[in-house]
């Protein structure tokens, strides 16, 4: 069961903060805030850009929608299909391949029953492959969310999993709050 | 212990916090500056220290702020470079982190030495945790009067901003960059113009990295001479070097330019040398992208000499022998790695990392990484590794921007240096390292 709704407008708390950041770029530059905004919207949209998302932040920003989806489509942060409410990255990148990133992977599959890009059939949690995560020195590492799990270890990811299963945790909250 | 000018404080509790930071004599280059220097004469100051770009490429600091074009009334922009995304290097994500105010002094510096009365961060998406300790320290540097209208009655004007990325490694090279911060993909642009001439919304721009940055406080405060006095030719000052892979002590040292690599990674000051007491493999001395050296041209150039943790003495010998001090992430690998795994992930890397503008780039890097997949799972042939050598050659050169190079490079050190390696994954028909 995936979670499919897609927000219809932000609150006013969350314009407040989108129209902020807009005024950070020059007159007429509003296309500068793409990124910030589509980060904030795909928090709103549980962890996903809709094509409905994308248009409403095209109309936010007086922007065309192609603008929107060809932006979205290039940074690998933006999710373009539904996901789980948790969602596990993990560095397969050489030096945490080094400190064994491909075990901690293939653990997070075994006890998940999933591999990377899939999620559990109760849509709580998704699998991703990452590449480096600028904290090689702590390798092996995951992030979730906005959050930074380093020197990570078959046993801390069990920890982790049994945690994030009883708090029901969502990885995707609005980054700016 | 090496002169300490991006870590001295970072064990002080608070120091994130501007009132740690100032009672730390924080600021102080922002009143001495605006107070006593012309922009032009902070230029000068930064071009004497001898101030080297620390994003990779190594480009004098003060120079390229004299490309700055100050003939037209366009607005100019400062830009830091905080994308940190080459594989290896985690230093800057230390400085946003524990030291955001020293990041933010520099960047008044520079933006005040160009003319810049709007600043930007770009700081990669997956470190939005700093980006928010960056803005709450960008908060009270405004409260305090050192960002925003006349800092310091002084009549000069600055707004600085965070922007985050969204995942995407070229957007540090600094035109795709400068299109990402524009709302738009990465995709670098073909240069001549320069951003200095044309950058960000078309207007004059100088895009530097953080650690550069974070060096000018230390360069007004004591002088371009104080700092060209440390370091080694025309290496000066301090490096931060990020070390991982395969040794005792991980983690981000700041080392005086000219240090023996054997020091580095033997004394215990440093990495405090290779895990398990296992003997070292290889080394790639400054990210992903540079050339791979093996142990004995890693701590000797093949002349015999010792070789140093300095732009010029890891550029010994060329590509033939020598590597680059690149962005100084250090991958120390043991004499258990599989060079051939190793480049895998870092030709998928770049592979997945390709804008996919020129076709050179974009076709090579998959294909690089689909023959490093057949090899390294026995099913690769002789000709395979030839064929490598000749893809890396196509792509060298031929691309817009150098994330090519930077796929290429990896690949071709790899087979100079351990070919033999290559052979065996194929007369074996498999990894003669794996488990
Ligand atoms: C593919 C690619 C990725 C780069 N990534 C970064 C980066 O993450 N951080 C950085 O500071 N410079 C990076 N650079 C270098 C920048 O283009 C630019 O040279 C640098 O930001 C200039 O600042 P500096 O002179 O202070 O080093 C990258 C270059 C390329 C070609
Ligand atoms: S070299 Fe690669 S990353 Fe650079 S512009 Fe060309 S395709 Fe894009
Ligand atoms: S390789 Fe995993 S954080 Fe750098």
């Amino acid at each position: 069961m995936q979670n499919n709704t897609n927000i219809s407008e932000f609150n006013t708390e969350t314009l407040e903060l989108v129209n902020r950041i807009i005024s950070r770029y020059p007159e007429g530059r509003q296309k500068s805030a793409i990124l910030p905004v589509l980060h904030i919207a795909q928090s709103e949209n549980s962890g996903w850009l809709s094509s409905e998302t994308m248009d409403y932040v095209a109309s936010l920003l007086q922007i065309q929608p192609i603008e929107v989806y060809e932006v979205a489509s290039f940074y690998s942060m933006f999710n373009l299909q539904p996901v789980g409410n948790c969602m596990i990255e993990v560095c397969q990148t050489g030096p945490c391949w080094l400190n064994g990133a491909e075990d901690i992977l293939a653990h997070f599959e075994k006890r998940l029953g999933i591999k990377p890009g899939e999620t559990t059939a109760d849509g709580q949690f998704s699998l991703k492959a990452v590449e480096c995560l600028a904290a090689c020195g702590n390798a092996p590492v995951i992030q979730v969310g906005i959050e930074y799990h380093e020197k990570m270890t078959t046993g801390k990811a069990d920890e982790l999993l049994e945690k994030w299963q009883s708090e029901n945790k969502c990885s995707h909250t609005n980054p700016y709050l | 212990m090496a002169q300490q000018i991006l870590l001295k404080n970072s064990d002080v509790p608070g120091l994130a916090s501007f009132e740690v930071y100032r009672k730390l004599g924080g600021y102080a280059s922002v009143e001495k500056t605006l107070k006593n220097f012309t922009p032009d004469q902070v230029t000068d100051e930064v071009k004497k220290s001898g101030l080297k770009g620390r994003g990779g490429a190594g480009f004098p600091a003060g120079m390229k702020w004299s490309f700055l074009d100050k003939s037209t009334s366009n607005p100019r922009y400062f830009v830091c470079n905080f994308d940190e995304s080459e594989p290896g290097t985690f230093k800057d994500r230390h400085i946003g982190q524990l030291n955001p105010h020293q990041l933010i002094e520099g960047m008044i510096l520079g933006s005040y030495a160009l003319g810049a009365r709007t600043s930007y961060i770009y700081i990669r998406g997956e470190l939005f945790y700093v980006l928010r300790i960056i803005e709450k320290a960008i908060e009270e540097a405004y409260a305090n009067g050192f960002l925003g209208k006349n800092i310091l009655g002084s009549g000069y004007s600055l707004d600085l901003y965070c922007h985050p990325g969204a995942g995407a490694y070229i957007c540090g090279e600094e035109t795709a960059l400068i299109e990402s911060l524009e709302g738009k993909r990465g995709n670098p642009r073909i240069k001549p113009p320069f951003p200095a001439i044309v950058g960000l919304y078309d207007c004059p721009t100088v895009v530097n990295n953080v650690e550069t940055i974070a060096n000018l406080p230390w360069i007004m405060n004591n002088g371009a001479e104080a700092y060209a006095a440390i370091g080694v030719g025309n290496s000066k000052g301090t490096k931060l070097i990020s070390a991982c892979g395969h040794i005792n002590k991980p983690g981000i040292y700041e080392i005086e330019l000219g240090l023996p690599v054997e020091e580095f990674i033997y004394s215990d000051e440093y990495c405090g040398g290779i895990r398990n007491g296992n003997k070292l493999k290889a080394v790639v001395a400054g990210g992903s992208s540079v050339p791979i050296l093996p142990a004995e041209l890693i701590l000797k150039t093949a002349k015999g000499e010792p070789r140093l943790m300095s732009y010029e003495s890891l550029a010994e010998g060329g590509f033939e022998t020598g590597t680059m001090l690149g962005s100084g992430g250090f991958i120390v690998m043991d004499e258990t790695t599989c060079i051939v795994k190793n480049l895998l992930t870092f030709s998928r890397f770049y592979h997945h990392e390709s804008c996919g503008q020129c076709s050179p780039c974009r076709e090579g890097t998959g294909w690089m990484e689909r023959i490093l997949h057949r090899i390294e799972n026995g099913h690769g042939t002789m000709k395979d590794i030839d064929l490598l050598v000749s893809i890396s050659k196509h792509i060298e050169g031929n691309t817009i921007c150098p994330l090519g190079d930077a796929a290429a490079w990896p690949v071709a050190s790899a087979i100079r240096h351990f070919r033999q390696e290559f052979e065996d994954h194929v007369k074996l028909q498999k990894c003669p390292l794996s488990k």
